[in-house]
C-alpha cells in the first residue's frame, strides 16, 4: 500500500506507515484498515473515542513506534485489534497488569489502556485502584457505556440506579462507582470526563494523558444503541449525543465527589484531576539509587539506548580498527 | 555410611534456626559432608518450642527428615520437656545450664549443661547464647569441626557482630574441650 | 537450541547453603531472568523476597501485584517487552493463575512459574507438603492446550531446573512450570552455582525482519519461532482469540484446529527433546518405582532397602513431569511384573500411568493425601508385594 492521493500530499509515494506525523494521511496508518469493517455498532461511541485517541497520539508527537495499546474484553477491548499499534487484546479485565508488565519491561513505550466499564471496573476494578494507587506510569482510557454490550446488555458497576438491564429485568438497585471519584480516591494523578458529544475535548485530554507522568484517566460517557438505549427506550444515538449536550456541566477541577450520575440526569464533565507526585518507577529508582548510590543504572534504560550505546562501541571500534590498517587517515 | 540426626530446639528468637543454617552450611560447604536441614513453618514455628533439624551423611541425603535424633541441643525447658524422649540410646543432649532444670538424667544418653546466656552475657549481651551453645555442641560432639563452625559464620551473622559472635563461638567450644577433658578423666 | 553463556551480573558463583526457594531465585537470575512479578503465598514466598532483594543489584525490576491474577498479566505484558519473566506460588495462587496461564499459552508468551506445592483442597495445609497440583498443572486453565513442566528433588535441582525452564520456555514459546513442594522449598542443602560461563542459556529470539513478513505467529509445530518485541517499531497485535499468524482474530473451527494442533504438537512432537529422566537398575528390574520431586528421594531409598534384600527393583525419576515420558512407559511395561507410582496426592500421575500401561503390567498407587513424605516402609512393603 502506498500513498496514492497525490492532491493532498503532493505524491510522496511513501507507505502510510511510515509517513510523518503531519502527512495527511497519517490518519489511516493509525488504524489496520485491512481489519476493517469492525464490529461497532452504529451510533455507537467507541469510535469517537477512538478517533480522538488516533488523533492525540499524533498531537502528542510521541514516536508512533514507541506507543502500545493494551484492551480486555468486551466491546471496547477490541480497539486494541484496530488500532496500528504493537496492542495486545488480553484477558476480561486484566488489561492492566499486562499493561503495567509491558510498561515496566520496557519504560520507553507509552502504553495506554482501553477499556470499557464492566471490563475496567467489575472484574478487572482490583486493578484499577492499584495501578492508581501505585500511579503507574499508564494512560487509561474508560468507554463507559454502562452496559456489558459485547455480551448483551448486563448492568455493570457504573449502570445509574433504576435502569434496565438483561440481568436488572426491574431496574437497577445497586449503587453505581462514580469513576472520576473512584480514581481520585485511588491516587491517579489525571482525570478528565467527557462525552462522546465532546471529541475536541476528548482528543485535548487525551493529548493531556498522554503527556502526563503517572496514572491518567480518561473517562468518556458513550451512547450504547443497540442494548442500553433500546432496553431503557432511550432512542437512538442522536438522541442521546442531544442528551449530553442539554446535561453536561463542565467543570474543570470539579470536586470528584460531585461527579455521580443519576439515571438521565446531569453529567459533570471537565478535568477534574492534575497533580505530579513521584510515578512507581520513579519511586523505585529512588529507593534503589539510596540504596546503592552512583553505582545504580537505573531501571528502565530501553533496549534502543543499550543498542545505540552497543552501535557506538562497535563503531567506534571499527573506526579505531579502520584508522589502525589505513595507518591514522583522517 | 556415617550419619548423623541433630535437632536444635529452644523458644522463638533465641536463634535456634540460625544454629541449623551455621552447621548445615560448615558440614556441606566446608567439612565435606552432605547434610539438609529442615525446620517447623507456620504457627507451630512461632513461640513455644521450637527446631531445626539436621540430617548429615558421608552420601547424599535421601530422607531429609530426622527419625531417630543422636544429638539434641536444647535451650528452654519446654524444648527439653518435649524433645529429650527422642533422643536414640547413646545420644547425647546440651541443655543451658540456667533455663533447663534436668530432674532425671535420661539413662543411656549423656547429657552436657553448658552455662551458654551467662557466658554470653559476660561477653555483653545474651544474643550470643546460641553461639557459645554452639561452640559447645561443636567441641563435644565433634560431629562438625570448630574450623568449618568459624567459616560459615559470615553470612549468617550480622557483619558488625561477627567478631563477637566468633569470640562467643570460640568461648563455647573451649568450655566443651575441658567438659570433654573432664569427663573422660 | 542456541545457547550463549550466562550473564555474569545474574550469577553469584560458588558453593551456597540454600533453601530451595531461594535457590528457584538464583536459577532464574544467572537465567537471564529479570522481571518477577508475585504475590506472597506460603510456602512459596521465600523465592519472591529473594528475588526483591537481589533486583536492584542485578538491574531486574520486581513488583508486588495485587494479586495472582495479575501477577500472571503482568508477565504477559513484560515478556512481550522484551523480558525474560518468572513468577512463583502455591496451591491458592496456582488456582488464580489459571486464567491467565491460558492467556499465556494461546499467546504463546515464555514464562518461567513455579509452583511450591502444599497440601489442599482450598486453604488446606499452607505450611505442609504436597504434590496435588500435578494435573492442575496440566489441565487446570480451560481450553486444550500443552505445558513442559519439571520436578526438582533438592535445592541445587532448584537452581539447575529453573535454568533450564527458562531455556525450554524461551525455545518452545511456552509456559514452563517447575513443580516443586513446601518440602524441597523450604529444606537447605548445598547448592553450587557455578560461574556464568559454564551457565547456557538461551536467549530471547527477536524478529528483526522486514516489516512487511513479521509475524508474532509461525504454526509449525516446532519450537524455535521467533517473538515480537514491543517498541521494535511492528506494530504487532496479539490476542487470547483464536487468530491466524498475523496475531489477528480468525473465529473459524478450521483456524482452531492450526493452532490447537500447534499448541499441542510444538511439546509432544518434541518430547523426546524435552524430557529428562534419571533411571537406576531398570534394565533388569521386575518391578519400576517412578517418582518425582521430594517423593523420589524417599522412593530411591525404599527402592535401596528392596535391592538388599534381593528384590529386582528399579527406580525411575521424572525430572520432566509434563509431557509424560509415554515412549519409555511402553518400553517397560512388557518387561516387568509391576510398575508404582509413589506421589504425594491422591492418586495423580497414576493416572497417567495406567493410560499408557494400557493394561501390559500391574500398575500400584501408592499415595499419600499430604502433609508430609511417605513412610519409606509403606514403599517398601508396595515393592514387595507387587515383586511377588
Amino acid at each position: 500500500m502506498s500513498c496514492n492521493d497525490n492532491s493532498a500530499c503532493g505524491g510522496c509515494n511513501a507507505r502510510p506507515d511510515v509517513l510523518p506525523n503531519t502527512h495527511p494521511h497519517k490518519d489511516e496508518s493509525l488504524l489496520r484498515m485491512e481489519r476493517m469493517p469492525h464490529i461497532w455498532c452504529p451510533g455507537c461511541g467507541i469510535g469517537s473515542v477512538v478517533t480522538a485517541f488516533t488523533e492525540a497520539v499524533k498531537r502528542s508527537g510521541l514516536d508512533m513506534d514507541k506507543v502500545a495499546v493494551v484492551s480486555g474484553i468486551g466491546c471496547t477491548g477490541r480497539v486494541a485489534g484496530y488500532v496500528n499499534f504493537d496492542s495486545i487484546h488480553t484477558t476480561h479485565g486484566r488489561a492492566i497488569p499486562v499493561a503495567t508488565g509491558l510498561h515496566l519491561a520496557n519504560p520507553d513505550l507509552k502504553v495506554v489502556v482501553f477499556s470499557g466499564d464492566g471490563d475496567l471496573t467489575g472484574i478487572g476494578g482490583n486493578h484499577f485502584i492499584h495501578a492508581a494507587r501505585r500511579n503507574m506510569n499508564l494512560t487509561v482510557i474508560c468507554v463507559n457505556n454502562f452496559t456489558y454490550g459485547m455480551t448483551g446488555g448486563q448492568v455493570t458497576p457504573t449502570t445509574p440506579g433504576g435502569a434496565n438491564a438483561s440481568t436488572t429485568p426491574y431496574g437497577n438497585y445497586e449503587y453505581p462507582f462514580s469513576l472520576p471519584f473512584l480514581a481520585d480516591a485511588a491516587g491517579a494523578t489525571f482525570i478528565a470526563r467527557w462525552t462522546s458529544l465532546h471529541s475536541r475535548n476528548i482528543t485535548q485530554s487525551i493529548e493531556e494523558a498522554l503527556k502526563h507522568p503517572g496514572f491518567s484517566f480518561v473517562e468518556v460517557i458513550t451512547p450504547c444503541t443497540t442494548l442500553y438505549l433500546r432496553r431503557n427506550r432511550l432512542g437512538d444515538g442522536v438522541d442521546t449525543l442531544q442528551y449530553y449536550q442539554d446535561n453536561s456541566i463542565l467543570k474543570h477541577g470539579a470536586d470528584t465527589r460531585d461527579t455521580a450520575i443519576d439515571f438521565q440526569g446531569k453529567m459533570v464533565v471537565g478535568k477534574f484531576v492534575e497533580k505530579i507526585k513521584p510515578t512507581y518507577l520513579d519511586a523505585v529508582n529512588a529507593t534503589c539509587a539510596k540504596l546503592i548510590g552512583d553505582d545504580y543504572q537505573l531501571y528502565g534504560k530501553t533496549p534502543p539506548e543499550k543498542d545505540a550505546e552497543k552501535k557506538a562501541a562497535e563503531e567506534k571500534a571499527a573506526a579505531e580498527a579502520a584508522g589502525a590498517t589505513a595507518g591514522g587517515a583522517t | 555410611m556415617s550419619s548423623h540426626e541433630i535437632r536444635f530446639s529452644g523458644f522463638g528468637g533465641q536463634g535456634i534456626i540460625r544454629c541449623a543454617l551455621i552447621t548445615g552450611k560448615a558440614l556441606s560447604l566446608y567439612d565435606d559432608k552432605f547434610a539438609t536441614m529442615t525446620q517447623a513453618f507456620g504457627p507451630e514455628a512461632r513461640g513455644s518450642a521450637c527446631s531445626a533439624q539436621l540430617v548429615v551423611s558421608d552420601e547424599k541425603v535421601l530422607y531429609p527428615y530426622i527419625t531417630a535424633p543422636g544429638v539434641l541441643m536444647a535451650l528452654s525447658q519446654e524444648a527439653y520437656d518435649k524433645f529429650s524422649g527422642g533422643v536414640t540410646e547413646g545420644g547425647t543432649i546440651i541443655v543451658e545450664a540456667d533455663l533447663v532444670k534436668v530432674k532425671d538424667e535420661l539413662p543411656g544418653r549423656t547429657t552436657w549443661r553448658v552455662p551458654a546466656t551467662r557466658f554470653a552475657e559476660e561477653l555483653g549481651n545474651r544474643m550470643f547464647t546460641n553461639l557459645v551453645a554452639l561452640g559447645f555442641f561443636s567441641a563435644v560432639t565433634g560431629v562438625v569441626s570448630g574450623e568449618a563452625m568459624k567459616k560459615a559464620l559470615p553470612g549468617l551473622v550480622p557483619d558488625r557482630f561477627l567478631k563477637i559472635n566468633l569470640k562467643a563461638f570460640e568461648r563455647g567450644y573451649e568450655h566443651g574441650r575441658e567438659a570433654l577433658a573432664g569427663a573422660t578423666k | 537450541m542456541t545457547y550463549v553463556t550466562a550473564d555474569p551480573k545474574g550469577v553469584d558463583a560458588g558453593p551456597h547453603f540454600l533453601d530451595g526457594d531461594h535457590a528457584l531465585a538464583e536459577g532464574a537470575l544467572a537465567a537471564g531472568c529479570r522481571f518477577f512479578a508475585g504475590y506472597p503465598i506460603t510456602p512459596s514466598t521465600e523465592t519472591a523476597e529473594r528475588f526483591a532483594e537481589r533486583a536492584p543489584e542485578v538491574g531486574a525490576l520486581f513488583i508486588q501485584m495485587e494479586d495472582e491474577l495479575a501477577s500472571i498479566a503482568a508477565l504477559v505484558g513484560a515478556a512481550w517487552g522484551g523480558q525474560k519473566v518468572m513468577t512463583v506460588t502455591s496451591g491458592p495462587g496456582f488456582s488464580l493463575m489459571m486464567e491467565n496461564i491460558g492467556l499465556a499459552v494461546m499467546t504463546e508468551t515464555p514464562m518461567v512459574i513455579a509452583n511450591v506445592q502444599r497440601g489442599g483442597p482450598s486453604t488446606g495445609l499452607p505450611t505442609l507438603t504436597a504434590q496435588q497440583d500435578m494435573m492442575q498443572v496440566r489441565f487446570g486453565s480451560h481450553g486444550d492446550y500443552n505445558i513442559i513442566a519439571l520436578s526438582p528433588d533438592s535445592p541445587q535441582e532448584c537452581f539447575d531446573l529453573a535454568v533450564e525452564a527458562f531455556n525450554l520456555s524461551e525455545f518452545y514459546r511456552v509456559p514452563v512450570f517447575i513443580m516443586t513442594d513446601e518440602t524441597v522449598g523450604h529444606m537447605h542443602e548445598k547448592v553450587v552455582i557455578p560461574p556464568a560461563d559454564q551457565i547456557q542459556v538461551v536467549e530471547r529470539n527477536n524478529y528483526s525482519g522486514p516489516k512487511e513478513d513479521c509475524r508474532p505467529y509461525n504454526f509449525n509445530r516446532q519450537g524455535g519461532n521467533p517473538m515480537v518485541r514491543a517498541g521494535d517499531g511492528y506494530r504487532f497485535h496479539i490476542t487470547g482469540l483464536t487468530h491466524n499468524e498475523k496475531g489477528y482474530p480468525a473465529m473459524t473451527p478450521e483456524q482452531n484446529v492450526k493452532v490447537l494442533t500447534h499448541l499441542m504438537e510444538k511439546i509432544d512432537g518434541n518430547a523426546e527433546h524435552i524430557i529428562r529422566l534419571e533411571e537406576s537398575e531398570v534394565e533388569d528390574a521386575d518391578v519400576v518405582v517412578m517418582s518425582y520431586g521430594i517423593t523420589s528421594r524417599i522412593a530411591i531409598r525404599a527402592v535401596q532397602d528392596a535391592r538388599k534384600l534381593g528384590l529386582k527393583v528399579g527406580a525411575l525419576r521424572l525430572i520432566t513431569v509434563w509431557p509424560f515420558c509415554e515412549k519409555r512407559v511402553r518400553e517397560l511395561a512388557p518387561r516387568v511384573k509391576a510398575m508404582i507410582m509413589v506421589e504425594i496426592n491422591y492418586g495423580q500421575m497414576v493416572r497417567e500411568l495406567e493410560r499408557v500401561v494400557a493394561g501390559r503390567c500391574k500398575v500400584v498407587s501408592v499415595n499419600h493425601c499430604g502433609g508430609a513424605v511417605h513412610d519409606p516402609q509403606v514403599i517398601l512393603e508396595a515393592i514387595k508385594e507387587a515383586a511377588q
